[in-house]
């Protein structure tokens, strides 16, 4: 793999509140400081981190807004005063009093590009919380090693970074409902008016990373490939977390996806258990039934069963009707697909205290997140599909390189120079504009079809080729050659015979 | 991917067919798997049971049926095509089901049967591919990290001079015989007049009809399958590229498909008032025309491709001289003065 060393900036303005400020600065406010840190992913592979950090006091305005009477609105209040531009992150310092944070947590973060931390004293441990801070709202070790994960010797990952999608300038979404048993359930869902309402507002947000397309369909006499337990303390059915797997491949075969687009297919079904397996329930590892009934597979979607109340009277008739609750489905798959593009909220520390996003499915922070991430992995990848392009080269002299591919080539080249300058100067949303940019230049080129090894023949098959032409006509030719110089000698001497 | 045409290589459609069953049969879907045929079999009119290709004598297993989805058949089963599937470098118009979408997690099997000789396989009787292109569209794949690990099965005669020239990591291979060694045909059907399968083929795939998908047989055990007695031919297999150690590598990693999965333990807060208020939505927004299926390709791109001119050279150095060497000699052989004789 080709050698990266890229360098990412993070500007963040630490905004200290009245009576927050520390006794121990070491030069009074407004001051400018940096702090760079080394990620090594492998020997050639380096990223290097620089937070350039910023400190001031708060403005008479900000002072104001933080007057609020809870994080929530304080940090709404302080939106519109901030430089709102992709990368940066502003921080501010409430006293350790403030009542602003409730007790025992220490940090606050907003939706949005802010958070308020609780001043800790002395300015080593604001320094340690701003560090913890900064660090999850932009990337961590792990996020970059994530990022660049087929550099990674096998077995250092942890299980998040095997979890997220790989980059790409696209994704096809495709939510399917599978109901195995018409004959006793008419299920109505209403999935245009869901992805309207839930799907469409986080698909915009992400609309940046990459462009999605949704599709969706209803397959009748789908069924698992797992015959679920009847339990009877709970008088339901249960699949058990091991026989999950096997769950989705029987299913997949009937999956389709669209014949023209490339773009990797994220697939989210919703089952509704038959009559005779109702109601179905699925166990984690410890035995406990799963609270979203739901469980997901990287890289591949996310799979929810749905259970319908058993009709009140046992002469119901059949079929039943059933309309989806698709709020609740929409909460379950949104949350799947957020972990899919790696965003986990889970390993935070506890006196941490996150704003939930609402219906724009991810924070500010989260896309930032995401677009260090893929951007780096743009970078990389570029480098390394340039280089084995080079290396083709190399190895087959020959080779016709054509027009339009040498100028992607040069397009590829200039695309990721000018992403990794911008990402040296803080500009991520500019970098990852250019890093798709040189992503896509650099597939073309290599992906071009005209590069057929193929097509070019090793030297010793034309040899194997022309000779046996050639050499039996040669024969006379040198043949009489030779008899041509005789004769001139011949001939040269004869002027002295002939005396 | 079958190489061979012709009635009598029925045993190597009837080969590759059985694979795709059993691996099938083991959970990978159709959308995962591209099968070059040459499908001339099974409405061959010497095919005494038309629409059927058996692989077990006593005619018992139909492994043609109804759901087989041939990717590339008959002619389009090129060296360059199978090349083409493995780079990547496909031109933008072929569909998605002919075309290899793996990525660096994929583990990749590729099972190939015909008529091969010491460093190459014949590809329908008119063109070959060598040891060295195989391994090097091999190192293509792992430069762009198409693969994950790759397994390489090959029954032809011959087979282990294919594997010799690999040089990629994790790659593991299987062949059905040594260099010098012929791989030999299973047993004739009197009925159809035909040989059904080759050897090394229907052990193996014996040996995979008592995996499921979720056994843990490993890889040692598909290397002992068909010894010397039963085969005739030594089978051969070449580890040293794969870095995991064949005792812990499941059959199902290569021949199944077994996905990882996780419990979802977070949901999203939605908030279902915001969302009623977004969905009403004017009208004039939905009076979009529906796509037409010929806007989903490039079709515009790709029928106004005018086909590029090819300038005319004037002939290069070596032709020239061939030529002057040529008439200097005739001309001083034969004489000048014969000049007007000859035009």
């Amino acid at each position: 793999a080709a050698p990266v060393q890229v360098q990412l900036v993070v500007p963040v303005a630490v905004v200290f509140s009245r009576g927050s400020v520390p006794g121990d600065l070491p030069s009074p406010l407004p001051f400018r400081d940096a702090q760079e840190m080394e990620i090594s992913v492998n020997l050639r592979t380096s990223v290097t981190s620089r937070y350039e950090m910023a400190y001031r006091a708060t403005t008479a305005q900000e002072e104001a807004a933080l007057a609020a009477a809870t994080a929530r609105e304080a940090d709404a209040a302080l939106h519109p005063l901030q430089d709102v531009s992709m990368g940066s992150l502003t921080m501010y310092v409430v006293p350790e009093t403030s009542s602003l944070l409730p007790q025992g947590t220490s940090v606050y973060v907003g939706k949005h590009r802010s958070a308020l931390v609780r001043a800790g004293g002395s300015l080593a441990a604001l320094h340690t919380r701003l560090r913890q801070v900064t660090q999850v709202m932009s990337f961590t070790a792990t996020s970059i090693a994530a990022a660049l994960s087929d550099r990674v010797p096998d077995g250092r990952l942890s299980p998040d970074a095997r979890r997220s999608l790989k980059s790409s300038l696209g994704y096809e979404i495709t939510f399917s409902l599978l109901n195995p048993d018409p004959k006793s359930h008419t299920v109505d869902w209403d999935i245009e008016g869901a992805v309207n309402s839930y799907v469409k507002p986080v698909l915009d947000k992400l609309s940046l990373v990459a462009n999605f397309s949704v599709d969706s369909q209803i397959l009748y006499y789908a069924i698992l490939g797992v015959t679920p337990r009847y339990d009877k303390e709970s008088s339901s059915f249960l699949l058990s977390a091991h026989s999950l797997p096997h769950v989705i491949n029987p299913v997949e075969a009937r999956l389709g996806s669209s014949a023209a687009s490339l773009y990797p297919v994220l697939n989210f079904l919703l089952y509704v258990p038959e009559r005779s397996h109702s109601p179905l329930y699925i166990q984690d590892k410890d035995g406990a039934p799963v609270s979203t009934n739901a469980f997901h597979s990287p890289r591949w979607g996310g799979i929810m069963v749905y259970n319908v109340e058993a009709p009140a009277s046992p002469q119901a008739s059949l079929p039943l009707h059933v309309d989806v609750d698709m709020a609740r489905v929409m909460e379950v798959f949104l949350a799947q697909l957020r972990l899919l593009f790696g965003l986990s909220r889970e390993e935070l520390p506890p006196e941490f205290l996150l704003e939930s996003p609402g219906n724009e499915g991810l924070a500010d922070w989260e896309l930032d997140h995401l677009l260090w991430a893929h951007t780096v992995e743009n970078i990389a990848t570029v480098s390394t599909t340039l280089t084995s392009l080079a290396q083709l080269l190399d190895k087959i002299g020959n080779i016709v390189i054509k027009d339009d591919v040498a100028s992607e080539v040069y397009r590829a080249v200039a695309s990721v120079q000018s992403a990794v300058a911008k990402l040296s100067m803080g500009h991520l949303h500019s970098a990852f504009q250019a890093s798709k940019e040189a992503v896509t230049s650099s597939e073309r080129a290599f992906f071009d079809p005209s590069l057929l090894h193929l097509l070019y023949f090793p030297d010793d098959q034309k040899f194997a080729i022309y000779i046996p032409l050639f050499l039996p006509m040669a024969v006379p030719i040198l043949l009489s050659l030779a008899k041509i110089v005789r004769e001139t000698r011949q001939r040269k001497k004869e002027p002295t015979k002939m005396d | 991917v079958c190489t061979s045409r012709f009635w009598f290589n029925y045993r190597h459609v009837a080969n590759t067919l059985s694979v795709y069953r059993s691996v099938k049969r083991l959970g990978i879907p159709d959308s995962h798997i591209v099968l070059m045929l040459a499908d001339d079999m099974a409405c061959n009119p010497r095919n005494p049971k038309p629409a059927t290709v058996f692989s077990h004598k006593n005619m018992e297993l139909n492994v043609y049926g109804d759901d087989v989805e041939v990717d590339y058949r008959s002619y389009e089963v090129t060296v360059e095509n199978f090349l083409r599937v493995l780079t990547g470098r496909i031109p933008p118009s072929t569909p998605r089901s002919k075309r290899l979408l793996s990525d660096d997690r994929s583990n990749i099997l590729i099972y190939m049967t015909g008529h091969g000789g010491n460093g190459f396989l014949k590809f329908q009787d008119s063109e070959e591919i060598t040891n060295v292109e195989l391994a090097d569209a091999f190192e293509q794949m792992w430069q762009k990290r198409r693969y994950n690990e790759l397994l390489f099965i090959i029954d032809t005669c011959q087979g282990a001079s294919m594997y010799e020239r690999f040089y990629s990591p994790n790659i593991m291979a299987l062949a059905s015989s040594q260099v010098g060694e012929d791989s030999l045909s299973h047993q004739p059907d009197l009925g159809i007049g035909v040989h059904l399968m080759d050897r090394y083929t229907f052990y193996v795939l014996e040996f995979l009809e008592e995996i499921h998908p979720a056994s843990q047989t490993n890889m040692n055990d598909l290397f002992q399958v068909c010894p010397k007695s039963l085969c005739v031919s030594t089978p051969g297999h070449r580890t040293d590229l794969f870095q995991r150690d064949p005792q812990n590598v499941l059959i199902t990693d290569f021949f199944g498909s077994v996905r990882k999965v996780e419990i979802t333990a977070e949901t999203v807060a939605l908030d279902r008032d915001l969302a009623a208020f977004e969905s009403k939505f004017p009208e004039d927004e939905l009076a979009t025309e529906p796509l037409k299926y010929a806007e989903q390709l490039p079709v515009a791109q790709i029928i106004h491709q005018k086909p590029k001119q090819k300038d005319w050279h004037p002939p290069g150095g070596f032709i020239l001289g061939l030529w002057a060497l040529i008439i200097m000699v005739f001309f001083k052989t034969y004489g000048i003065k014969h000049m007007k004789h000859v035009f």
